[in-house]
């Protein structure tokens, strides 16, 4: 069984269709990164797999559970970190986690606590008021809130917008962790990097839809090829071999200051001399298909 | 880090206004409440204390004995119950929901738990009206330290405050739900908290008011809690389940309101 399947789901806001007829189906055990630019729809899908959305059509099922006829009961089992910081900033750890395991129907909120604890590594810390807390230990129990109920599925969405390389990595080695032990992800982001490093699975999110997916190796070769080049001079000169990379019938996309050539071991000896050559990459899929720049 | 074992058993389908979400939900509230009582409870002991010294010792010296038989310090402290519990729900329920909303997203925290709107809303009212209920009966308490001889009735007391309370908690979730900006909450204090608390019979016989507003005084719920409450200090008359039913009445109605209007602010 499948842990999510959304079938033709479209969501609308007045003139505007945050979700075009969306089709995604997550198996279970898998961390399935839901890539796109901001306005790709991807917030807004969380919130229909939460049932804090209502579709305007589509089926949706999560758990085996149809969508929002048993949202409540979907939501009992998976756990939602979500983008925006909204603990309770007065209130201490331990409660900040005991409100959560009582509101999932925990039956040993203490026990339940106790290892939350451990997860956010915050043990000490269980009796201050979250607002003493730095933005990483903040996050570390934003996570950890959502797991106290051993979720079987988890909603990340957009983990660590905003905030510094550090605590990034620090949150990615917990996110890797709940990946080893079986726990079904789905997370939205974009960040190349947070996808690349963490999901199984990376579906491309633009306009409402999905526009490709698969595993990031695969991805990357069916769309980028092998190599991209980068190449760098006056903007004369990039013209020059932009029109002639574009001849060949290959994709260039800016990148800075450069601009790449996506698929240039497909040139033929036209990569100028000092073009840096390096692996296509995730950012390279990305930018062709959406069009967008990445973070 | 600790494993997810996932060997839960096979969920049960929630049910609609399970307890266990509205006791989660309050017991939110509780805790938030252990870091600020002091200051509520401070200011709800001395609010009244200070009404009953300016209106209650200031007026009966100088310009007014007695109401109905009643002194006038122990009509006023009787009345100032309506008042404790008017501004105890209506406007933390205003604007604590609004903040929790808007600005704190709580209640996208708590809506991505296994909660619907309407145990969130119903849970909200439930521990704003325990509390209402409770600081309501300050203002009697005083007033019997001022003189008021207690009476059996007045156990009933907190009864009716946590009816009442329970109506304006959901007038105030309500309105937050409503309003699109914080400002917009002068229009709602204007237009119905100030007029509810000063006809309600707190400060002077609403009999001695035109017809016309006694007429409107009767559908005032603030006016039914304050009859009540002097029911209760110096005896009830049958009348008196007429409006206690009129409060319940207002409180369910405000609780499908509220739930009407938060279900169409937090769910898209």
């Amino acid at each position: 069984m499948a842990a999510i399947e959304l079938r033709d789901v479209v969501k609308t806001f007045g003139p505007i269709t945050a979700v075009d007829g969306l089709d995604l189906e997550v198996p279970e055990g898998i961390c399935l990164g839901l890539l796109g630019p901001n306005g790709a729809g991807k917030s807004t899908t969380m919130r229909l797999l939460t049932g804090q959305a209502i579709a305007d059509s589509g089926e949706l099922r999560v758990l085996g559970h149809e969508l929002p006829a048993e949202a409540k009961t979907a939501r009992g089992q998976m756990g939602v970190v979500p983008q925006l910081d909204n603990l309770d900033v007065d209130v201490t750890v331990e409660d900040n986690l005991a409100i959560f395991a009582r509101l999932y129907r925990v039956p040993d909120v203490g026990a339940a606590v106790e290892k939350a604890l451990d997860i956010a590594r915050l043990r000490e810390r269980r009796r201050d008021a979250v607002d003493e807390l730095s933005g990483g230990m903040r996050r570390r129990l934003l996570l950890a809130r959502g797991l106290v109920h051993e979720p079987r599925l988890i909603l990340l969405d957009e983990p660590t917008v905003g905030l510094d390389p550090q605590i990034r990595t620090e949150l990615w080695t917990l996110i890797g962790d709940l990946k080893s032990h079986g726990t079904t992800i789905l997370m939205s982001t974009h960040y190349i990097e947070e996808a690349e490093r963490l999901a199984d699975e990376v579906a491309v999110m633009h306009q409402g839809r999905i526009i490709s997916r698969g595993r990031p190796v695969e991805l990357i070769a069916e769309h980028a090829g092998r190599f991209t080049a980068e190449v760098y001079g006056p903007p004369h000169r990039l013209a020059e071999a932009r029109a002639e990379a574009e001849a060949q019938g290959l994709s260039v996309r800016p990148a800075g200051p450069a601009i790449a050539i996506v698929g240039s071991e497909r040139t033929d000896g036209l990569v100028p001399d000092d073009a840096v050559v390096r692996a296509a990459s995730l950012e390279d899929v990305f930018v062709l298909l959406t069009g967008e720049e990445a973070d | 880090m600790e494993a997810a074992t996932h060997a839960a058993p096979a969920p049960r389908r929630l049910r609609r206004l399970e307890p266990a979400a509205v006791v989660g939900v309050m017991s939110r509230e509780v805790a938030n409440f252990r870091t600020y009582w002091k200051g509520t409870t401070f200011s709800s002991v001395l609010e009244p204390i200070v009404y009953l010294l300016a209106f209650g010792l200031g007026l009966s010296a100088t310009l007014v004995d007695e109401v109905n038989g009643v002194p006038y310090i122990e009509f006023v402290g009787t009345g100032m119950v309506a008042t404790a519990v008017i501004f105890s729900s209506a406007l933390p329920a205003m604007f604590g929901t609004f903040v929790k909303h808007r600005f704190q997203n709580t209640y996208d925290a708590i809506l991505a738990a296994p909660v619907d709107v309407e145990e969130l809303v119903s849970a909200e009212m439930l521990w704003i009206a325990i509390r209402s209920g409770t600081y309501g009966c300050i203002p009697l308490l005083v007033t019997i330290a001022f003189g008021l001889d207690p009476a059996w009735g007045m156990l009933l007391t907190p009864l009716f405050c946590f009816v009442t309370a329970l109506g304006f908690s959901g007038f105030g979730v309500a309105m937050a739900a409503t309003v699109a900006k914080i400002d917009q909450f002068n229009y709602v204090t204007a237009l119905f908290v100030t007029p509810l608390f000063l006809v309600a019979g707190t400060f002077f016989p609403i009999e001695g008011l035109p017809e016309g507003v006694q007429v409107v005084a009767q559908f005032n719920p603030l006016h039914q809690l304050v009859e009540l409450v002097r029911g209760g200090a110096f005896g009830f008359e049958w009348e008196d389940l007429l409006r206690f039913a009129f409060l319940a009445g207002f409180a369910t109605i405000t609780w499908r309101v509220a739930i009407h209007q938060m279900r169409k602010r937090l769910i898209d």
